[in-house]
């Protein structure tokens, strides 16, 4: 790439600080579609976003405070009370059927479009305070991305077109 | 003449975009790739994915419950 297409290339980098595997979506799939379009992304894992990087993802739901969340289930939309959501299995098995629709209904798996985040050159960064905190090891994550803390992402950030904080 | 077809039919956003921009790498300047899709969020995608990287949307139409796109690779 020329230097002068790279400078007018557009930007786009964004906060990932959640981990659950509702969450772990709209981050992959605005990334990766960013790239389809030509933009250079850079992503930023921190906090609970970092566990998105572990080599074997094992992501779940959580209808605990989440009472937006309904699943259709009986031809209708079933939402979840906390009380219902504190019994063992309930998580489990709203995970479960999750993973379902998103097998039945063509979405991607969070395994798959983090694949094609690798592939299309997205800059990932660990954040580094995040694997202190947690104790993670550079060896815990996959392959590819650098760590990083709070001024290496505001650098990129102050260069680029779009920041999202997800 | 549609140089490559690509169906991604059953698949939901971001796949078709996806694997449109994966196939189109192996589509000569000029040359066109169809694109086969049952997402109704495709019409606006290809759309707005066509703008943004210069291709050019030569055809955006419904047949039954399959929309079919041809795209123009220019870029």
């Amino acid at each position: 790439m020329s230097k002068e297409k790279t400078n007018n290339v557009k930007r786009m980098s964004m906060i990932v600080s959640k981990g659950s595997l509702d969450w772990a979506y709209p981050p992959f799939i605005l990334a990766t579609t960013a790239a389809a379009m030509g933009l250079e992304v850079t992503m930023f894992f921190t906090f609970y976003g970092l566990t998105l990087l572990k080599k074997k993802l094992n992501l779940h739901v959580s209808t605990l405070g989440n009472p937006a969340m309904e699943m259709p289930m009986f031809g209708m939309h079933i939402g979840m009370p906390n009380l219902v959501s504190a019994i063992p299995g309930v998580d489990a098995a709203a995970t479960m059927m999750m993973k379902n629709l998103i097998k039945k209904k063509g979405v991607a798996s969070i395994e798959e479009l983090r694949a094609m985040a690798v592939e299309s050159d997205i800059k990932m960064i660990a954040c580094q305070m995040t694997m202190d905190l947690f104790e993670y090891k550079k060896d815990d994550i996959i392959d590819g991305p650098e760590i990083g803390g709070a001024a290496t992402y505001i650098e990129i950030a102050s260069k680029s077109d779009i920041n999202l904080f997800i | 003449m549609t140089d490559q077809v690509l169906d991604v039919k059953g698949l939901n956003c971001p796949l078709p975009i996806l694997r449109a921009k994966k196939a189109l790498k192996d589509v000569p300047t000029g040359g066109t790739l169809q694109v086969l899709a049952t997402d109704p969020g495709a019409v606006k995608d290809f759309e707005a994915f066509c703008r943004t990287t210069g291709n050019e949307l030569l055809e955006s139409k419904a047949e039954g419950n399959v929309f079919s796109f041809l795209i123009k690779r220019t870029s």
